[in-house]
């Protein structure tokens, strides 16, 4: 994984609650069987006029000039501003693969969903939680200055605006540490391939149902 | 300090405790379907990792399968590679799987607990945030993405961190034609659909108690709608009794052990609860989503909101949006919407007994003429061959619903079971966001009586007054 430490990055603000995976990448790209491809369709219902599916050619594509990621202010963006509970809904992993793809590295919100967060960490996507008063704030700031920008400090677990000011966030220490290192998860994991293995002889031995395989 | 039944679960599969609060969690069953695994398939083969216990998963063609005649096979180019994707993927690793062809294929929240691989006390996990329909066996079980899938396949474990424990509590008794579905919309509407973001919720109380294995499935399914990862249910008579005799349950000598073993999990009564919220069941109605998230709900007998009355701006704005989406007029009486189409099927909703409901409701009545089309997806081809032999199927294809074979159809659109710019959708299914059901598709969530009443009169009704 790509490592993240610091950087600083246009804002682009998506100011609802409630943005669901469903809506960041709808269902017909989930056909897709690879990693990739999906940063031209982030958000795709709400970003274009017509109806996107795997294998269009972008250019034939009509974008939606009411959706505030196509205001040409925006273009370019790499830290999305959002609304309370940013990714509800699907475990989608392709939601920040797409978000991810189509450029953006951090996302500033005052509230997550769960999966979704825990999905971000693992594609050097950063999810940054901020008190909704501070968000509420931000959209503000993005709204009034033409290409507001904000710096992430991964290390400092700060947010640094134009005026100078620090916005502190936290962080779970671990996942700071992997993405701080670029480290891979399953990798580290197998570190602990012994203990592992002994906990789970000792586990199906108590439980030997739990491995039980039905025939036929 | 006692335990609650998610401290009693989790603490039982740690394998090891980081210093930072994170900890290593044993995975025992792992489920799988062709959507979300083909890229952890392929992460394996990159990092040229093996599968770390084969005998863990069971795998299932489910999310992007034709619910049409399929006996020729796929149509649908893409969607036939994702399938046999994950049918070469099962086969180079030896990974148990249900074909298409086979009547134990079904969708995976459904043919999990059927096949009786979704044990009380077990961790559980599946690349579907639906996952959490298996707690009803007071097991542990939560969706995961891709990265996760492969993670777990590799090490056999989650690196996680602690949810905190919250209980709600449903006592009392429900009306009268008032199901697990109403139950579960009537929670989200309460505490919203965040109102459990990192928590595990617990149900607890009589109403709870009182409903089948199917109602506790579909309370547990819809606890990520409330933004929970997972949902859990202590284990009774009722758990144990759904379970014998099923293939993957233990038999013989192991059957009673388990049995011992299992009748601990339950929250020890001085258990500590980091949020508790009491319902009341006597005030549950059937229930209706109007709007484009689950928490957006009223009783059938009500009417759409107004914005104009909601004094926090955020929530106005996503109310008039919500609205503006559906095609609804403020104050507008649930009843007087008509539909276009109705589904009844879903990780939620598509077991014998939610079959059994609607056909009550559809038998010797036939669908609205306004009504484009009504059709019947059963969750697993067991749930299906179980209907055709109790005769459900003839009571639906007589009333004119489509009689279709099982998969996730259109509670996410992914085959071709679609809503169409503006078509309004009576579903029985867990989602109602912008698209879901197809671009531009109007979704209601509601019962599968709900479902069934609107079919046979074209808008919504209170089921009970066709009785």
């Amino acid at each position: 994984m790509e490592k993240f430490t610091v950087m600083t990055g246009l804002v682009a603000p998506l100011a609802r609650d409630n943005v669901d995976t469903d809506a960041i990448i709808p269902k017909q790209f989930l056909k897709s069987i690879h990693r990739t491809g999906f940063g031209q369709f982030c958000f795709d219902e709400w970003r274009f006029m017509d109806r996107g599916y795997l294998g269009i050619d972008p250019a034939s594509r009509k974008p939606n000039p009411a959706f505030e990621l196509n205001q040409a202010r925006y273009h370019g963006a790499s830290i999305l501003l959002a609304g309370k509970n940013f990714g509800c809904g699907s475990s989608r992993e392709h939601a920040p693969w797409a978000l991810e793809q189509y450029g953006f590295r951090a996302v500033i919100a005052p509230s997550f969903a769960d999966i979704f967060f825990n999905n971000c960490f693992k594609n050097g996507l950063l999810p940054i939680v901020l008190p909704a008063d501070v968000v509420e704030r931000l959209f503000a700031e993005v709204a009034a200055q033409g290409g507001y920008c904000l710096t992430v400090d991964l290390e400092k677990q700060q947010v640094l605006t134009p005026s100078g000011e620090a916005l502190s966030f936290a962080v779970d220490p671990l996942r700071r540490h992997r993405l701080l290192e670029g480290l891979d998860d399953i990798g580290e994991t197998l570190l602990e391939a012994d203990a592992i293995a002994a906990f789970e002889k000792a586990h199906l031995a108590k439980s030997p149902w739990l491995n039980k395989q039905a025939a036929g | 300090m006692g335990k609650t039944l998610y401290d009693k679960v989790w603490d039982a599969h740690i394998v090891k405790q980081g210093e930072d609060g994170s900890s290593l969690l044993y995975i025992d069953r792992h489920i799988m379907h062709e959507v979300t695994s083909p890229q952890a398939f392929e992460g394996l083969k990159l990092a040229g990792r093996k599968v770390w216990r084969v005998s863990s998963i069971i795998a299932t063609p489910d999310h992007n399968v034709p619910t049409t005649d399929r006996s020729s096979g796929i149509a649908d180019e893409i969607s036939a590679l994702q399938v046999s994707t994950l049918l070469d993927n099962c086969e180079t690793h030896g990974v148990p799987l249900f074909r298409l062809e086979d009547k134990r294929q079904g969708i995976v929240h459904v043919i999990g607990p059927e096949q009786g691989a979704v044990l009380p006390g077990m961790t559980a996990v599946c690349g579907d945030s639906h996952t959490s329909t298996l707690g009803a066996f007071g097991a542990l079980a939560f969706g995961i993405g891709t990265s996760d899938v492969e993670h777990v396949m590799a090490t056999q474990c989650m690196l996680m961190t602690k949810a905190r424990n919250m209980l709600v509590r449903v006592d009392g008794s429900v009306p009268a034609g008032v199901t697990a579905k109403d139950i579960i919309l009537h929670i989200i509407g309460v505490i919203g659909t965040a109102g459990g973001t990192g928590h595990t919720i617990e149900f607890s109380g009589s109403a709870i108690r009182n409903l089948s294995m199917e109602g506790r499935m579909t309370v547990c399914n819809m606890a990520i709608e409330a933004g929970a990862r997972a949902g859990m249910i202590a284990v009774d008579e009722t758990t144990i009794e759904y379970l014998k005799g099923r293939p993957y349950a233990p038999d013989g000598a192991d059957w009673e052990i388990a049995v011992e073993a299992w009748k601990t999990l339950h929250s020890d009564a001085d258990a500590v609860f980091d949020r508790v919220v009491d319902i009341d069941a006597a005030q549950i109605e059937p229930q209706v989503s109007w709007g484009t998230s689950p928490e957006m709900v009223v009783p059938v007998s009500g009417r759409v909101p107004d914005p104009a009355d909601e004094a926090d701006p955020a929530r106005r704005a996503a109310i008039e949006r919500a609205l503006t989406y559906m095609g609804l007029d403020a104050r507008t009486p649930i009843e007087q919407i008509a539909i276009d189409k109705v589904f009844i099927g879903s990780c939620t909703n598509s077991r014998i007994e939610d079959l059994r409901a609607a056909a009550r409701v559809v038998d010797g009545r036939r669908v609205a003429a306004t009504v484009k089309l009504a059709m019947v997806v059963p969750g697993s081809g067991l749930v299906k061959e179980q209907a055709e032999r109790e005769g459900l199927d003839r009571i639906f294809k007589t009333a004119g619903f489509e009689w279709r074979e099982p998969g996730c159809s259109m509670c996410l659109g992914m085959n071709n079971d679609r809503l169409a710019e503006g078509e309004r959708c009576a579903s029985t299914s867990n989602r109602n966001f912008e698209g879901r059901q197809g671009a531009g598709g109007r979704t209601h969530l509601v019962s599968p009586e709900t479902a069934a009443a609107a079919a046979v009169t074209g808008h919504f009704i209170d089921a009970r007054t066709l009785a």
